[in-house]
């Protein structure tokens, strides 16, 4: 499996929801959309959209059967997430941006 | 063989900004204007200060970082130590980060080094295969409270 750019994967793990529906992966294992619109509060529709997001970072995978997709965890695609050179991309990434507001702000 | 001799990786990240390299060097040394794009801190641009950047604690990570001022050359070059602090210092970064201030036709070109990221200690997915998941899940709250 080829690994997500850190950015998509750190963006992906931004959301609360997502970060639920993945950590709900984690703990209950393989579960469809169905099981996961169930006790989220949020509609069938986004929690597609968020599984797609999260499959695009390669956090998650899909497995047809019948009608349905099964969707589980993927263990290798946080990698990034857990090396601190790569999270610390992302955090003076973000703080960047942070600080270009910031100079906007300030007196010349 | 010696951890610290070893290879360390660099981490470098380059931005232009429209703004006088002073006006950049402002915000990078004043720890009012710090605090508000990077972290609370008790920051003084004078080298050898110890000081501390803080972020609120999560499970997994206790907030706090220690450095040192390395390296005061206004308005061209800032560099502090950067590591983690207390309990999380063991198994945390042991950093050097360095800020080179360029002046470009449209303002200043902003170039940050943090160097000495060691292979093994500093790479949490080993952490985090031998903790299994309960332990990445505690971790990703860390990681995204320091998004």
């Amino acid at each position: 499996m080829r690994h997500a750019p850190p950015d998509a994967v750190f963006r992906s793990l931004a959301d609360p929801t997502r970060r639920a529906i993945l950590e709900r992966l984690i703990r209950e294992g393989e579960l469809t959309v169905r099981d996961i619109t169930g006790e989220s509060g949020v509609s069938q529709p986004m929690v597609s959209k968020h599984l797609a997001v999260l499959k695009a970072a390669g956090l998650v995978r899909d497995r047809r059967q019948g009608r349905e997709a099964h969707y589980s965890a993927q263990a290798r695609g946080l990698a990034p997430v857990f090396h601190w050179l790569e999270h610390y991309r992302a955090f003076w990434s973000a703080r960047f941006d942070r600080l270009d507001d910031l100079l906007k702000r300030m007196d010349p | 063989m010696n951890a610290t001799t070893t290879g360390t990786r660099t981490l470098t990240i380059e931005r232009e900004f429209a703004h006088p390299p002073e006006k950049v060097w402002r915000a990078l040394t004043q720890p009012e204007l710090l605090a508000e794009w990077l972290m609370k801190n008790d920051f003084q641009p004078v080298a050898g200060h110890k000081f501390n950047f803080r972020a609120d604690p999560v499970p997994g990570w206790n907030g706090v970082t220690d450095c040192q001022v390395l390296t005061v050359d206004a308005p061209r070059k800032l560099s502090y130590s950067w590591a983690d602090s207390g309990a999380d210092a063991k198994n945390g970064v042991r950093t050097v980060v360095t800020f080179t201030l360029t002046a470009t036709r449209g303002g200043t070109l902003l170039r940050m080094e943090q160097s000495g990221f060691r292979a093994g200690p500093d790479d949490r997915f080993h952490q985090g295969a031998q903790h299994g998941w309960q332990k990445m899940l505690g971790a990703l709250e860390g990681v995204v409270a320091r998004l």
